[in-house]
């Protein structure tokens, strides 16, 4: 019966690895080696030792850059879980009580399907559409419902406020998601649990803190290393709505469009490998901090 | 960071609790009320801002008031955006790359999750973990070695080179989740069908797969939806002369944007964004729950 076993195992092994192996692996590897040298994208290259990670530690976009996505990396999971967990505290538990059974608000189904549909649209396309949200003149969206007598707001064009306003998009984006899994996670607590402390005279207030976010603290965790990696990753928000590159006047430049214009505009493909090792060793940092919370909560269970 | 979620997946949403009627009004369900009211004008309203807006002409846009309806409903906007603007080229694009790395993504990981679930051989565990690595780490990262290692095989500008590196870069989530569901599946079946003498391939596919299915529906959307909105790798490998032909949904819209934002000359491209925004409300408005579990099939413990 086990006869053809590894002709089988290898058939189905050999395209997938090598896919895998050749597009994935073999350009996280070519990474650590092209950091090393001076590529401009085109033709050869020469090694340069580790010069290109001496000019990143001289470099101010880069630390620029680096506060920005540590800014975004810390604002933007709190302020999305926080209104992820309301909403979703509210439409599960946030109803009337009868009899001490406590009930989702009327209708909602149709918040939750309405609240979760930007994250099927495309960041790319989240971007256009903020872009002209946020459009500096009477033609966009906010400045159209301000009134006539004030004058125009910037937003993307302030520097005070470009990072904020694209902040702002992901948390818009994002929230949805959030509240169609925290449900999820209420919904697997017991009304028994909440009927239990409602007929103890719990408030509402307390049956959120003492009940629903101890029971979520799972799910919360989760919720966080998906933000974290979101965090990272403002590529489309930033080459889309950012005015002038990752400005104005780099106030809103994040790592991975550092990576993307010195690969393709500045020629400086090397240089970008340099940052792409660093953000290597900072995710695995990341990861690793995250994996240790999560072992020790598997011990736990 | 994957290692948070090891348990089979799970349907995300529950069914809502319906609230009964009561004479009574509480003021937090009113409160409650409120709070979610406006989420949900806050999610809608840059969605129907956008429709409106692609009825009116430029200057209209730029009279402000951007909720009241337009003077006339012209479809000028959208033979443009479909013609002059290319959008109907670029969407078909979007569907061709989708649909056939899709396609590729699934059959090659499941065919890769499947031995790497089923089968005891050397280097299991090893290949597993090879593939799960790939989750913790950005596709940014690797900007410039992903350019180098797509042109020095002579597919920059093809749809070849897109699909194969959309396929690669799908295939750690695939295999991650698809060797999880795997496992949860009952070996008896599998095993009264070996006793049968079915071959090796006759099992996978007609034993594995039909029993597999939820979690093959999950993560084919999944993977439909995240390729579909994939920004970044189109832009890496479809760029330079004559490359726009080749170009995505994604890619054109932010495109449509930059050069409208040259002339001031928006309507067109909100046209352009509701040609694409549609569409998704359309798929969104039939599949609501299988979207909802696919989308969060990952996160859900």
């Amino acid at each position: 019966m086990r006869h053809g076993k590894y002709p089988f195992i290898i058939g189905f092994l050999v395209v997938p690895l090598a896919l895998y192996l050749v597009f994935v692996v073999g350009a996280y590897l070519q990474m650590f080696q092209l950091s090393l040298t001076d590529w401009s994208g085109f033709g050869g290259f020469n090694y340069i030792g580790v010069d290109n990670f001496v000019k990143l530690w001289d470099d101010p976009v880069f630390w620029v850059a680096l506060r920005h996505n540590i800014y975004i990396l810390i604002a933007m999971p709190i302020v999305t879980i926080a209104f992820a967990l309301f909403f979703a505290f509210l439409l599960n538990v946030g109803g009337k009580s009868r009899g001490g059974v406590t009930q989702g608000v009327w209708g909602s189904k149709v918040y939750r399907v309405i609240f979760f549909f930007p994250q099927l649209l495309a960041l790319a396309i989240v971007a256009v559409i903020f872009g002209r949200v946020f459009g500096s003149d009477r033609s966009g969206m906010l400045n159209g419902l301000f009134p006539d007598s004030w004058s125009p707001w910037l937003f993307l064009a302030d520097e005070r406020w470009a990072l904020a306003c694209i902040g702002i998009v992901l948390v818009w984006q994002q929230i949805g998601f959030y509240v169609v899994l925290f449900s999820a996670g209420m919904g697997s607590i017991g009304q028994e649990i909440y009927e239990a402390a409602a007929l103890d005279g719990a408030t509402k207030v307390t049956l959120f803190f003492r009940i629903t976010l101890p029971l979520l603290w799972d799910t919360l965790q989760v919720a966080w290393v998906y933000l974290g990696i979101a965090a990272f990753d403002c590529f489309a928000l930033v080459n889309i709505m950012s005015v002038n590159k990752g400005g104005p006047d780099n106030a809103t430049q994040v790592l991975s469009y550092q990576i993307y214009l010195n690969a393709f505009q500045n020629s400086q493909a090397g240089y970008a490998s340099a940052i792409g090792v660093v953000l290597f060793f900072l995710t695995l940092t990341f990861a690793a901090l995250t994996l240790r919370v999560t072992r020790r909560d598997a011990v736990n269970a | 960071m994957t290692n948070l979620v090891t348990d089979p997946p799970a349907v995300a949403t529950k069914p809502a609790p319906v609230a009964t009627r009561e004479r009574r009004v509480n003021p937090l369900n009113g409160m409650a009320h409120i709070a979610l009211l406006l989420w949900a004008l806050a999610t809608a309203g840059p969605l129907i801002w956008v429709l409106l807006a692609s009825f009116k002409s430029n200057s209209e846009i730029f009279l402000g008031k951007p909720f009241a309806l337009p003077e006339h409903f012209s479809f000028k906007t959208y033979t443009d955006a479909w013609s002059e603007a290319h959008i109907g080229q670029y969407f078909l694009n979007s569907v061709f790359v989708v649909a056939i790395s899709t396609a590729g993504t699934m059959l090659l990981g499941s065919m890769a999750a499947y031995v790497l679930a089923r089968y005891k051989f050397p280097g299991n565990r090893a290949i597993y973990y090879l593939f799960v690595s790939g989750l913790a780490f950005p596709t940014f990262m690797a900007l410039a070695p992903i350019f180098g290692i797509v042109k020095s095989m002579g597919l920059l500008n093809t749809f070849t080179g897109l699909i194969l590196v959309y396929i690669a870069y799908s295939l750690s989530f695939t295999v991650f989740f698809l060797v999880a569901f795997f496992r949860t599946l009952p070996a008896e079946i599998d095993e009264a069908a070996l006793v049968d003498g079915a071959g090796h391939l006759r099992r996978f596919f007609q034993i594995m797969m039909p029993m597999a299915k939820s979690g093959l529906i999950s993560i084919t959307i999944f993977n439909i939806v995240g390729q579909w909105n994939q920004y970044l790798l189109p832009v890496v490998i479809m760029q330079g002369a004559g490359s726009d032909a080749n170009w995505v949904l994604t890619q054109g819209i932010a495109n449509i944007s930059v050069s409208a934002g040259y002339h001031a000359e928006w309507s067109t491209l909100f046209a352009a964004l509701t040609l694409s925004i549609l569409p998704m409300i359309v798929v969104y408005g039939i599949f609501q729950r299988q979207i909802q579990a696919g989308l969060t099939a990952g996160a859900v413990k």
